[in-house]
């Protein structure tokens, strides 16, 4: 039976869903009250719809109408399912740390394996053993966007990573998220902070368990690039085909820090990544790419925020996305260069190649810049693949099927290649190559 | 042996008549030239047997060694030995022409029951015709025909055509925007390609080129017809009194 958490236009009765849920929810002293007012922030909101600006494509209150309730705590049943679907998706080297149900799985993880500079905790262990209610800012909401209010108020579980100055973690840090339930939600929320000079990989992998289908994920990252430091960041979602994925990543670049992001969408059936990177240090550097392969009624939206709030930064984006049969493809590209940040240098170039005449594709770049010495750039382009070249290959030998997937790999290369290191980068193009092998 | 036999080919475009009663037969070895003013519907022709979408046949028949051409997909026309050599090549960033000419060269061995050529093997093969056609390696590396200017691509078409070793080669205007030293080398390659195995059908609007590759039979084409067919003298008379004479013909 479908138990209806909160609708878009609730009323106070819903709260008492919250009260249910915050038996379950970890954090004692001030965190519950914390939760109660985020909780009453996302109420007074509702589900964002496409009369907010940020929103605009992604109508949420009408594609899901309603927030699902919270996902049971996983039996020994699931954790064995999820641990299954977890092997599929592991990345080669990594320190696999696996959430399932938005659940902490220690069992699944490579806790043992950890480097000595790598610091992790679950979000649950800190909020519960922090008596005094210090660890109350965790769940703190930073942003007025309703969607990560309810996460604030909902949080079940997530990590909270930490290394120190100067240390540089070699294995990338996979955080796998799990669903093995059915018309239910997760809500995680983690965070990763990287002390002066620190540098790591996180990668992010939202999947489902045999049999999982039409639940809800929802996760905040809230990650800290300190001065000098670099973090590389893979968000990759695979969710059931007719599941909902929103995801936001909010993250702070200190002085002559460097952030690589890349996000991949591949399936699914409504997905949002909203990424808000701030750079706050001079000659921090943000790198943010992506590809989406979006086939069947997939609606997915990136969203990213980039705010220029110092000089001599630099941000560069590119965004390709693969659109076959009623697919939606949504790029929406915010750079703001506040007065101050001279010598900004940005770009942004979003593509999407239509593959069937259903496909749809929103780019809405947005500039808004009130610095004067500044470089920006932005392009965005949507269309078929060029029947020329595609003739031209076939001329020579390949098939139809090779010769477009040929052009495909192309197409999307021009973001992957923008993935520093080689594994990840041949991580990501395995997948993708799976997904054309299917599609084709 | 006839290699290819068109007969009373009529093909359309957006419901107009380009080709209009078309007749050639080619036998294998020879070089056959066909001339004709812009707009005649020689790179039509030229798709048309490379099997390009977009156009209908609305009559005839084209056969190439017997078998009916047109009801065959593009690669399988190439794995059985058709290669167009484009007027405009196409530029394919991303993928680079390494990449291409190894892909496409395995598709057609394997399509001709050949095994796959090695790496050393294969790089043997492409650095060899590469050099004879002042092909750098740094072309190699890049997209394919991307930044390359008018004449690089042509002779990357020569390189293509030397390493997929076709048996009918239609050369599409290979000889425009060459100065006169690119039109040498493309030529030389051209020839180093001729064989009692290898059938071409060059395509000009100009005489130059035919004194580089001597024919040994040179066709007029005047609004999508052969309108008069002839030894390599032929070209002499078409430089020499120009296209007129045949439009009124046509
Ligand atoms: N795709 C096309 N759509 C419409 N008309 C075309 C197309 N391709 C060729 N044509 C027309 O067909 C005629 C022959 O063109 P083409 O075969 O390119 O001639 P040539 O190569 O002899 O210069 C021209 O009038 C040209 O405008
Ligand atoms: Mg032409």
């Amino acid at each position: 039976m479908k138990q209806v958490l909160a609708k878009a236009d609730a009323g106070s009765a819903t709260s008492n869903f919250l009260a249910a849920a915050l038996e379950r929810l970890p954090g004692a002293g001030l965190v519950p009250h914390i939760r109660a007012r985020a909780f009453e922030a996302y109420e007074r909101a509702g589900l964002p719809h496409r009369r907010m600006e940020a929103w605009r494509y992604t109508d949420l209150r009408a594609l899901i109408s309603e927030v699902l309730p919270l996902a049971p705590r996983p039996d020994a049943a699931a954790l064995a399912r999820a641990k299954a679907s977890a092997r599929r998706v592991a990345v080669d080297q990594a320190v696999k740390l696996v959430l399932v149900d938005g659940i902490f799985a220690p069992e699944l993880s490579d806790l043992g394996e950890l480097e000595n500079e790598l610091h992790v905790q679950s979000l649950r262990e800190v909020l519960e053993n922090s008596a005094t209610g210090a660890m109350a800012g965790l769940v703190l909401s930073t942003t007025d966007d309703a969607v990560i209010s309810l996460n604030a108020a909902m949080a079940s579980d997530g990590l909270v990573i930490s290394i120190a100055e100067g240390n540089t973690i070699r294995r990338p840090i996979q955080i796998v998220q799990v669903a093995t339930g059915s018309s239910v939600s997760a809500f995680t929320r983690s965070y990763l902070q990287l002390d002066k000079g620190a540098h790591a990989t996180v990668v992010q992998s939202f999947i489902s368990a045999e049999g999982a289908s039409g639940y809800q994920a929802n996760d905040v990252l809230i990650a800290l690039a300190g001065d000098e430091a670099s973090l590389s960041h893979l968000r990759i979602a695979a969710d059931a085909a007719d599941a909902v994925n929103i995801s936001s990543g909010i993250i702070a670049v200190g002085t002559r820090a460097k952030l690589d992001l890349f996000s991949m969408t591949c399936s699914g059936s409504i997905n949002r990544y909203q990424g808000f990177v701030t750079l706050g240090g001079e000659g921090s550097k943000l790198s943010a790419n992506g590809v989406n392969l979006i086939k069947d009624k997939l609606h997915a939206d990136t969203t990213i925020v980039v705010d220029h709030a110092v000089p001599h930064c630099t941000s560069r984006q590119k965004f390709r996305a693969v659109v076959d049969d009623c697919g939606r493809s949504v790029f929406q590209g915010r750079i703001v260069v506040r007065p101050v940040a001279q010598k900004t240098v940005a770009s942004l170039s979003t593509r999407a190649l239509l593959l069937s005449d259903q496909a749809e594709a929103d780019n809405k770049p947005e500039l808004e810049i009130s610095a004067d010495n500044v470089t920006c750039s932005h392009g965005a382009t949507s269309g078929a693949l060029d029947g020329n070249l595609v003739f031209y290959l076939r001329a020579r030998g390949l098939s139809d099927k090779d010769a477009q997937m040929l052009l495909i790999k192309a197409f999307i290369g021009e973001s992957i290649e923008e993935i520093f290191a080689d594994n990840l980068r041949d991580f990501v193009t395995a997948q993708a190559e799976h997904w054309l092998q299917e599609r084709l | 042996m006839t290699l290819l036999e068109i007969q009373d080919l009529h093909v359309g475009v957006d419901s107009r008549e380009i080709i209009r009663g078309l007749d050639l037969m080619v036998n294998a070895g020879e070089v056959h030239a066909i001339m004709g003013p812009n707009g005649s519907g020689k790179s039509t022709l030229s798709h048309v047997i490379a099997g390009k979408p977009g156009y209908e046949v609305t009559g005839g028949q084209i056969l190439f060694r017997g078998e009916d051409l047109l009801e065959m997909e593009p690669n399988e026309r190439a794995a059985k030995g058709v290669f167009l050599a484009f007027q405009y090549p196409v530029e394919i960033p991303g993928v680079t022409t390494m990449n291409f000419l190894r892909t496409a060269l395995n598709a057609q061995r394997k399509a001709r029951g050949r095994g796959e050529l090695s790496t050393p093997e294969f790089l043997k093969k492409v650095r060899e015709v590469a050099g004879s056609l002042n092909i750098t390696r740094d072309m190699l590396k890049r997209g394919v025909n991307v930044g390359f200017s008018g004449g690089e691509k042509k002779r990357n078409e020569v390189l293509q055509m030397a390493l997929f070793e076709p048996s009918l080669c239609i050369l599409d205007e290979i000889d425009s925007g060459l100065d006169i030293d690119a039109l040498r080398i493309v030529a030389s390659g051209i020839n180093g390609l001729r064989s009692p195995e290898r059938t071409m059908i060059v395509i000009t609007h100009y005489q130059r080129l035919l004194h580089y590759i001597v024919p040994d039979y040179v066709h007029v084409m005047s609004k999508g017809r052969v309108v008069k067919s002839g030894g390599k003298e032929l070209a002499l008379e078409l430089e020499a009194c120009g296209y007129a004479q045949f439009e009124t013909a046509a």
